[in-house]
Formats: C-alpha cells, structure tokens, sequence
C-alpha cells in the first residue's frame, strides 16, 4: 500500500522499519520533519530518541550506540553535517557502522534553506580529517529516500563503516507516494543485535570468557597505525569494487549528448530528456545513484564515436563535474550547468542549453 | 602467606603510561576497586578521553570506548541509552571536560544521563605539555599563559562541581582530593557512592578528584601536593555538593 509522505517522514519510517532504534539528532531546516518524526514514533517502538545540544554531541551519541552494536542514525542539513565531520571521521576510523542522512540547503556558511548539492564535495571526498571513504547513496524520488534507509544500514554493517544518504531540501519536503518494506521483527531485532557480539560492547562474563573490547581509533605506534590504515584502505578497495550503482536513461548509441546528473538535478534533466525526445532529439543521462563509490567506468561506456559533448547538470558551482572528467578522460568536451544559493534550475531551462549544444 | 594487597580485577595487567608521580593510577584504582567491590564489572562499559588518560582503555578491564577531545559525555548517553542494562562511566581531564566538552557535560548533567564522571582536575593540560587549562588559577604560569593567567584578559578558572550544581538533574556531585593518603580514603568513599548508585540507576553522578601534575608544574610528587592543598583547593573547595540518596526520598 502506498502512502503520500514527505521525503524527511520516509526515510524517518524507513529506517525504523529497518530496524533502527537509536537516532539522535539537533533541530535544523529542511530536515526537521526528520527529527520530529523520529521523536514521535520511537518511544512508540521501544527505541531511543535524544534530541542532543549539538549535531556534534548528535554524532557522538550515535558513535556510543553503533559501539555498542546498535544500528544508529544521525540526520541533520549542510551547515550540521559540517559539524558532524569530526564524528564520522572518528566512525570510520573505528569501523563502526552508522548512518547519516545529509538534506542538503544552500551554503557556505548559513546559506539558506532551499534545495542545493553543493555539499557533494565533503561528502563524496572525505569532509573530516584523516583517510577514510564513506559510502555516499543519492537518492532522486522519495521512494529510493526510503528505501535506501535500510540499503544504507546494510552497507554499514557489511564494511563496519558510516553510509550516508545525500538528499535535498527539494527530497526532503516534497510529498510522493511511497511503499515502505516490512518492519523487522523482533527476530530481526535479535539477529542484528547479535550481530557484532564479536567486537562490539556488550555484557560481560567471568574468566575464561571475560572479553575486554575497545571501541577507538587511536593508535599511536605509526607502524601499527600504517597497518590500521592499510587494512582501511583495502576495505574502501572492496566498497569501491563491489557498491557502484547508476540509473542509464535513455541512452542510445546514437547520443550526440551524454548528460550526467544525480538527485534532484536528475529529475529536471530527465523531464529536459523526455521534451526533447518527443521533439525527435535523442538524449542520454546516467544518473550515478550511489555517488561514492563513483561509476565512473559506467560513464566511459556509454561514450561512443557519436558523442560529442558530456553534459553535467548540478546544483552547484560544479563539483561531481570533476569526476565526470576524471571518468571521461579527455574522450569528449565536459561542459557544465549549475544553479546556486538554493535556486533550482528548470527542464526548459536545462533544454534550452541542450538545445544550444546541439545546434537545433 | 597471606594476600594483603592485589591489582583490582577492574584494572588490566597493562602498565600505566602515566609519569612517576602521576596520580592517574590513584584514580583509576579507585574506581576499578568500586566497580570489583560492587561485582559491576560485567555489566560496566567505560570511555577514556582525550589527555593524559587517553590509554585508560586499555587499564580498565571491561568494554571501553576512547571518544574524541571532550565528547565522552555524549558518547557515554549513546552507550547508555543503547544498553540500559549496563552501566557506563566516563574519566575525563580538565581541558576535555571544562573546555572544549563543555557542552557535552552540561547537557549529560542536566538530562540527569544515568551514568558516572570521574573528572580528574590538575589545573593543566598535560599531555599536550603543560598549556594552560580552564581550570588554571588565577596568576599561574602554564605554556600557554606565559605570564600567569590573567583573569583580566582569559577570565577565571571554572569550578565544574558549582556550575553544574545550578542544575536540577544531577544525582550526585562532589569534590575530593588525591592529595595525601587521608584524602585518597575519603575520595575512595565518593567513587564508591557515586558507583553504587551508577548500578542501582539512581541518576547522573559526577566526582571531581583534585590531582597534581609534577612533569609540567616542575615540582617533585610531593611539594606538587603541598602546592595544590595551598593553591587549588582554596579554589576548588572539597566537599559533597549534592546527594539525593542522603537527602531521602528522592529516588
């Protein structure tokens, strides 16, 4: 059965149904339809919400909780998740899984509140200090918002690391129908508490079976910490190698045009696409779904000896533009087209710049 | 032959990276004999901050959690909240606690968060080597306040146990010292009470232990102790500050 939900309730709902029973976050717009979702139904689930004093205390509660093996989730917009920057770094460094959902708002600084993706960059490389990868899932519809909740806490628990859903504002506060999965069950709830017994927190015994488990990301030998490190990077290598994920629409062998754009960017470009087709112009998109890792090699196959210009559409100065070129490598023009400080661009618009490139 | 004297079952056999003098070690006994004594051991998860005491996961012979500079409180309520059934306590210094955590422990104080902060307060950074602390007294010379602090200019030291006495929530809040055998006697007796009701979920206890730093005061062990009696406590008052399990009635 599906329901007509704004983005910031579903993935909220989601993530209980996948069995989330630790959220902890701050107040901030668009994203608080979010946290008063959650502060609403967890105490009705037996789960645990705490409004913190800061996103930064937000994070660190969810580092405790994920420590203790919980699945456990943070949410907050762009000026917020800067602030969580030192948590997730600290999450990934001592491999523990959580998820954070970014509904990204105009910036820098305080910006504003409408819909933007200018936040790709902390994201996708890195955003906190030190070297680590995060798994960055860009939903475009309020159904792959929610279904990427419970995606986002597998990815988590598989590579023990933070996952990240990098929504909008437009995502966040738009209403679409929505199907939500089963609610895990309390067998479910079981298994995945148990699930990290073997280095989580958890009671103890007596000797011989006393364990003394460490949750941290210290390690101040650096022959021991180059180890650490190494081991972390050979986990990005498998997320890198196995979690890419992209949408093709409408590619043909015969594109002039490849267009590249995910999230919210993706939809007015795929409306800028269907016009055109129906006015006889053929026009490709990938729509890079996860946006870390890259599928890059999935940009490289759809070019072709006809493809004379890869478009990129983003709200923002530019910035997954670079790994389009990066992926493209020289084998045709990238060219660029981006709205800022919350202003979105229109599909006449982005026809209006296919037009142009064409010629037609 | 009689065994008079052991290492706690609390405390690992990993040696102390503390330096000759320190009274860390102090400390960490103490809490670790509590949590033997009140049989928490199994059911007790511990964080360690960012300062001098950063290795303290590896000391304390439970589940243990290093946080970031200051966030111990906050990942202690994660902990807690996440498994109800066990008990937490943070240890933190005075640059983590009072400084950059500040947020942190007011917030944890005020929700009454049902776990335990041992705050260890020498009036120094001193792993960093000797910068000054937001509780340096006034006119003391640290790394950082080169010409003694100058209350003028960075303002006082903060006495935490008075600050979040302002607040409704907390179970339990005192200041001992570290600073003669005696002393040690009764903070041993503060760490237990504010342990005991840790386990029977009484609400949030908190226990500042005055300590010393030989290394970056540049004085012996013991003159460091002198030295403290003289200066920190006239600043920083021993003495219970709130008990609601004395008070009766409130639990």
């Amino acid at each position: 059965m599906k329901v007509l939900m704004k983005g910031n309730e579903a993935v909220a709902e989601a993530a209980i149904r996948a069995g989330c029973r630790h959220y902890f976050a701050y107040p901030i717009t668009p994203q608080s339809e979010l946290i008063e979702y959650m502060a609403k139904m967890m105490p009705k689930v037996g789960g645990t919400f705490v409004q913190a004093e800061s996103e930064i205390a937000a994070i660190n509660m969810v580092y405790g909780a994920a420590g203790c093996g919980k699945r456990a989730m943070t949410s907050s917009s762009s000026p917020g998740i800067s602030l969580k920057q030192e948590g997730i770094s600290y999450c990934s460094g001592a491999e523990l899984p959580c998820v954070v959902v970014n509904v990204q708002r105009g910036g820098p600084g305080l910006g504003d509140i409408q819909p933007a993706q200018g936040d790709y960059f902390q994201a996708t490389k890195g955003g906190g200090h030190g070297d680590y990868r995060i798994i960055v899932l860009a939903p475009a519809s309020v159904q792959e918002f929610a279904d990427m909740a419970a995606q986002a806490f597998d990815l988590a628990d598989k590579y023990r690391n933070p996952v990240m859903i990098l929504s909008d504002g437009m995502l966040g506060q738009m209403m679409e129908p929505v199907e939500f999965a089963e609610p895990a069950t309390e067998d479910d709830l079981e298994r995945l508490d148990k699930q990290h017994w073997d280095w989580c927190m958890h009671p103890n015994q007596d000797e011989p079976n006393h364990h003394h488990h460490e949750i941290n990301s210290l390690e101040i030998d650096p022959v021991v910490l180059e180890q650490h490190v190494i081991a972390l990077g050979k986990k990005f290598d498998r997320m890198e190698a196995a979690e890419k994920s992209w949408e093709e629409y409408n590619l043909a062998p015969d594109n002039e045009i490849l267009c590249v754009a995910f999230g919210t960017a993706s939809r007015i470009v795929k409306s800028a696409i269907d016009d055109l087709k129906e006015e006889g112009v053929n026009i490709g998109l990938i729509r890079p779904i996860n946006v870390w890792p890259y599928p890059s090699e999935a940009i490289a196959a759809a070019l072709t000896d006809k493809t004379k210009l890869v478009y990129t559409f983003e709200l923002s100065l530019g910035q997954m533009v670079e790994d389009v070129r990066l992926a493209v490598n020289g084998k045709a023009p990238v060219e660029f087209y981006g709205k800022v400080g919350g202003i979105v661009f229109t599909p006449e618009e982005v026809k209006d710049k296919l037009k142009l490139a064409l010629k037609v | 032959m009689q065994v008079i004297a052991t290492r706690p079952k609390s405390l690992t056999d990993v040696g102390f990276t503390y330096c000759p003098g320190c009274l860390h070690g102090v400390a960490h006994r103490l809490i670790a004999e509590a949590m033997d004594e009140l049989g928490m051991r199994n059911q007790t998860m511990g964080i360690a901050p960012v300062g001098c005491s950063v290795f303290a996961y590896k000391f304390f012979n439970c589940d243990m959690a290093e946080a970031a500079h200051g966030r111990a409180p906050a990942v202690a309520t994660g902990m807690k909240r996440a498994r109800p059934d066990m008990h937490v306590f943070t240890y933190q210094g005075d640059g983590d606690l009072a400084a950059i955590g500040t947020a942190e422990i007011v917030h944890a104080a005020n929700r009454g968060e049902h776990f335990s902060v041992f705050f260890v307060n020498n009036a120094i950074y001193g792993m960093t080597g000797g910068q000054m602390a937001p509780t340096t007294l006034p006119a003391m010379k640290t790394s950082t306040s080169p010409y003694g602090r100058d209350v003028d200019d960075i303002g006082y030291p903060i006495a935490v146990c008075e600050m979040l006495n302002s607040l409704k929530a907390p179970y339990f809040i005192e200041r001992v010292s570290l600073l003669s055998p005696q002393d040690i006697l009764k903070a041993r007796k503060a760490v237990m009470k504010a342990m005991r009701y840790n386990k029977e979920e009484r609400g949030f206890t908190f226990v500042e232990l005055i300590s010393t730093c030989p290394t970056n005061w540049g004085l012996d062990p013991l003159k460091s102790c002198e030295w403290a009696r003289e200066n920190m406590l006239p600043y920083f008052p021993i003495g219970n500050f709130r008990d609601k399990g004395a008070e009766g009635g409130d639990k």
